[in-house]
C-alpha cells in the first residue's frame, strides 16, 4: 500500500514538534484579506461604484485612474465592452469565495466519510474504497470539468460538482490514514469494551480527532480550488458570461493585453491575494494543529 | 516484490476501467455530436445514415464494449472534426506533451531540490525564509496568469523569447518555467519538511559525532532518507503537471495533448475526448505503478505491509 501522509502524523510527535511553530503569531496578514474579502463578496451590491453589466462602448478600455486618460469614475479602467474593472473584480469576488468554500466542504466531507469508514473497517472495506480513491485521483480535475461542461453546459453548479467529485479523493486518503494510526490507541479499544457501536466510535472518538487535520486540509485547499475555477472559467468550461468571474475576465483580457494590460492584471492579482492568504492561514494552522502533516 | 507489483498492476487496471466507463458515459449522455458534424440544411434521412455510419445507433452497452475492445490495440476511431484517425492525431502531440513534461519536471528538479535542502540546513536564515516566499508564491499565483504575463512582457515587449508554438529549444523555456513553476514550490516544501525531520534523527547526530564531513552527511546520510516521502507524491505531482500542462499548452499554443484535449471538447470531439482522456489516465497510472514499485524498492516496509 501507499504510504498516506496522514499515517505518519502520530499525536505524540505531532505535540512534540517544531517548538519555533508554537505561540507563533495570529496570521493578520491573511485572516485580514480573507475577512476583506468576504465582507466585499457579501456586500457587493453596496461597494461596487457601477453596475458590473453595464456596458458602454463610448468608454471601451479606459485605463486606471493614474494612468493618462484614466478617471475616478472608472479606478481601475474598463474592459472590452467598457464596463468598470473595479465593479467587476466585486462581484466576481462571490464567484471565487462562493465556489472555493462550497466545493471544499462538499469534497470535505464526503471524503471524510469514505476514509473513516475504509480506517474503521478495514479489510474488503477498506481495499473497495481505496480502489475507488485512488481510480479517482488519477483523474485530472481540469478534463473532467471539460468534459462536464460541454455535456452538460457550463454553471457554476458543475464547477463545483467536477472538482468536489475528484477532490474528495484527498480527503479519503488522509483521514485514512488517520484513521488507521488511532485505531491502534487504547482509547478506540476501551471504547469498544464499553459497548460502544461503529457509528458511536467513528463520530464520537473518531472524527474528532481528525478534525485539525480536517480544517488544515480544507484551509489549504480553498486556494487551489479557487485557481482550478479560476482556470476553467479561463478556459471557457466555468463560470458563463455575462457573470463576472476573475477567470473569465483574464481571459477576456487576454487577447488586448498590449492594449489594455489592466484587464487581466486586476483579475490575477485578486486571485493571487486570496489564494496566498488562504495559502498562509492554511500553513499557519498546519504549523500549529499538525505539524507533521504534508499536503501539496 | 513480485507479488507486490502484480497486485499493483491488477489495482491500476481496475482504476483504468472503472475511468473508461465514467468518461465513456460522460461523453455520450447528453448533447449530440451529428449537431456539431452536419449542415444546417440536413435532413432527417441525413442524420440517420449519419448516425449509422459512425455506429452512433447501437445500444450504448454495444458501443462501449466495441470501443474498449479497439482501445486496447491502440484503435481510438476517427477524429469527427479532424476526420483522421486519433490515433494518429495522438501520436503526434503525446511526443510533444511528454517533452514539456520533462523539461519541466527537469527545471523544477533543479531548482527544488538545492533549495528545499539548503532552507532545511539553514533554517530560519534569509535563504529558508526566500525559499518559503517562493513555495508560497508558486502555490498562488493562477498559472495562466502567469502565462499571459509571461508572453506579453517577456516574449512581446521584450522580444527574448518566442509566445507560442514550437520552433527549437527557446520556445521550451516559457511554457517550461510556467509549468515547472507549481510543481517546484510544492517539491521544495516537502523537501524542506523532511530534511528538517531526518537531519534531527539519531543516526544523522552519529554520522556527525563520528567526524564525517558536513556536505556528506547533508546530502549523503540525511537526503538518501528524505527522498522517500518525495517519491510517495511524485505520482500526484505528475498528475497535477498534466493537469497544469492543459492550461499551460492552450496559453502557450504547444502542439501537444493537452490543447488536443482543449480543442476536442469545445469541438463535442467524442473519439478525441475519450482517447485524450484515457491516454493521460494511462500516462498517470504507469507514472503511479512506478512510483510505488521504487517506493516498495526503497522502503521494505511497504512490500510486506499486507
Amino acid at each position: 500500500m501507499l504510504a498516506e501522509p496522514g499515517a505518519l502524523a502520530l499525536p505524540e510527535v505531532a505535540a512534540a514538534a517544531d517548538p519555533a511553530s508554537r505561540g507563533r503569531r495570529l496570521p493578520v496578514f491573511s485572516l485580514g484579506i480573507i475577512g476583506l474579502f468576504m465582507l466585499v463578496a457579501v456586500l457587493a451590491p453596496i461597494l461596487s461604484p457601477a453596475d458590473p453589466f453595464e456596458q458602454s462602448l463610448r468608454n471601451r478600455f479606459k485605463p486606471p485612474v493614474w494612468e493618462e486618460g484614466g478617471s475616478w469614475k472608472f479606478p481601475l479602467g474598463t474592459d472590452r465592452l467598457g464596463r468598470d474593472m473595479l465593479s467587476r473584480i466585486i462581484w466576481g469576488s462571490r464567484v471565487s469565495l462562493a465556489a472555493g468554500v462550497l466545493t471544499v466542504l462538499l469534497a470535505s466531507a464526503f471524503g471524510a466519510a469514505v476514509g473513516l469508514a475504509a480506517g474503521y473497517y478495514g479489510g474488503r472495506v477498506d481495499a473497495a474504497l481505496m480502489r475507488m480513491t485512488d481510480a479517482t485521483m488519477s483523474f485530472p480535475v481540469i478534463l473532467l470539468a471539460l468534459i462536464l461542461a460541454v455535456t452538460v453546459g457550463p454553471s457554476f453548479t458543475n464547477v463545483v460538482v467536477a472538482i468536489a467529485v475528484i477532490l474528495w479523493a484527498r480527503y479519503a486518503r488522509v483521514i485514512r490514514g488517520q484513521v488507521l494510526t488511532l485505531m491502534q490507541l487504547d482509547f478506540v479499544a476501551q471504547a469498544r469494551i464499553a459497548g460502544a457501536g461503529a457509528w458511536r466510535i467513528i463520530t464520537r472518538h473518531l472524527l474528532p480527532n481528525t478534525l485539525g487535520t480536517l480544517l488544515v486540509l480544507v484551509t489549504l485547499q480553498i486556494g487551489y480550488v479557487i485557481i482550478v475555477e479560476a482556470s476553467l472559467s479561463f478556459l471557457g468550461a466555468g463560470i458563463p458570461p455575462p457573470t463576472p468571474a476573475w477567470g473569465s475576465m483574464i481571459a477576456e483580457g487576454r487577447d488586448v493585453v498590449t492594449r489594455a494590460w489592466w484587464v487581466s492584471l486586476f483579475p490575477g492579482l485578486a486571485i493571487l491575494l486570496v489564494v496566498l492568504a488562504f495559502n498562509l492561514l492554511g500553513d499557519w494552522l498546519r504549523d500549529t494543529f499538525d505539524p507533521k502533516l504534508r499536503q501539496l | 516484490m513480485l507479488r507486490f507489483i502484480g497486485a499493483r498492476l491488477l489495482q491500476s487496471l481496475v482504476a483504468l476501467a472503472i475511468i473508461s466507463v465514467v468518461v465513456f458515459v460522460l461523453a455520450r449522455t447528453t448533447g449530440d455530436p451529428l449537431y456539431l458534424i452536419l449542415p444546417m440544411s440536413a435532413t432527417q434521412e441525413d442524420f440517420a445514415n449519419a448516425r449509422q455510419y459512425l455506429g452512433l445507433d447501437r445500444p450504448y452497452v454495444e458501443q462501449y464494449l466495441s470501443f474498449v475492445g479497439r482501445a486496447v490495440i491502440g484503435d481510438f476511431g476517427t477524429s469527427l472534426r479532424a476526420r483522421r484517425p486519433v490515433s494518429e492525431l495522438i501520436r503526434e502531440r503525446l511526443p510533444n506533451s511528454l517533452k514539456l513534461a520533462a523539461f519541466a519536471m527537469g527545471v523544477s528538479l533543479a531548482m527544488a531540490f538545492p533549495l528545499g535542502v539548503m532552507a532545511a540546513v539553514r533554517k530560519g536564515t534569509g535563504l529558508d525564509r526566500a525559499a518559503q516566499i517562493i513555495s508560497v508564491l508558486g502555490q498562488s499565483l493562477p498559472t495562466f496568469w502567469v502565462a499571459i504575463l509571461l508572453v506579453e512582457f517577456v516574449a512581446g515587449r521584450l522580444q527574448w523569447l518566442p509566445a507560442a508554438g514550437l520552433e527549437g529549444f527557446s520556445s521550451y523555456v516559457l511554457p517550461g518555467f510556467t509549468l515547472g513553476w507549481f510543481v517546484v514550490a510544492g517539491l521544495m516544501r516537502l523537501l524542506r519538511s523532511s530534511m528538517l525531520e531526518v537531519l534531527d534523527s539519531e543516526y544523522v547526530k552519529l554520522a556527525r559525532v563520528k567526524g564525517v564531513v558536513e556536505h556528506r552527511v547533508i546530502w549523503l546520510h540525511a537526503l538518501k532518507n528524505a527522498l522517500i516521502p518525495v517519491v510517495t507524491f511524485a505520482g500526484i505531482y505528475f498528475a497535477i503537471l498534466v493537469t497544469t500542462a492543459i492550461v499551460v499548452e492552450t496559453v502557450f499554443a504547444w502542439p501537444g495533448l493537452g490543447r488536443l484535449a482543449y480543442e476536442g471538447i469545445s469541438s463535442r470531439d467524442f473519439p478525441v475526448i475519450q482517447a485524450v482522456v484515457l491516454t493521460t489516465a494511462a500516462i498517470v497510472a504507469v507514472v503511479n505503478l512506478c512510483v510505488d514499485c521504487l517506493y516498495a524498492f526503497i522502503d521494505p516496509r511497504i512490500r510486506y505491509a499486507r
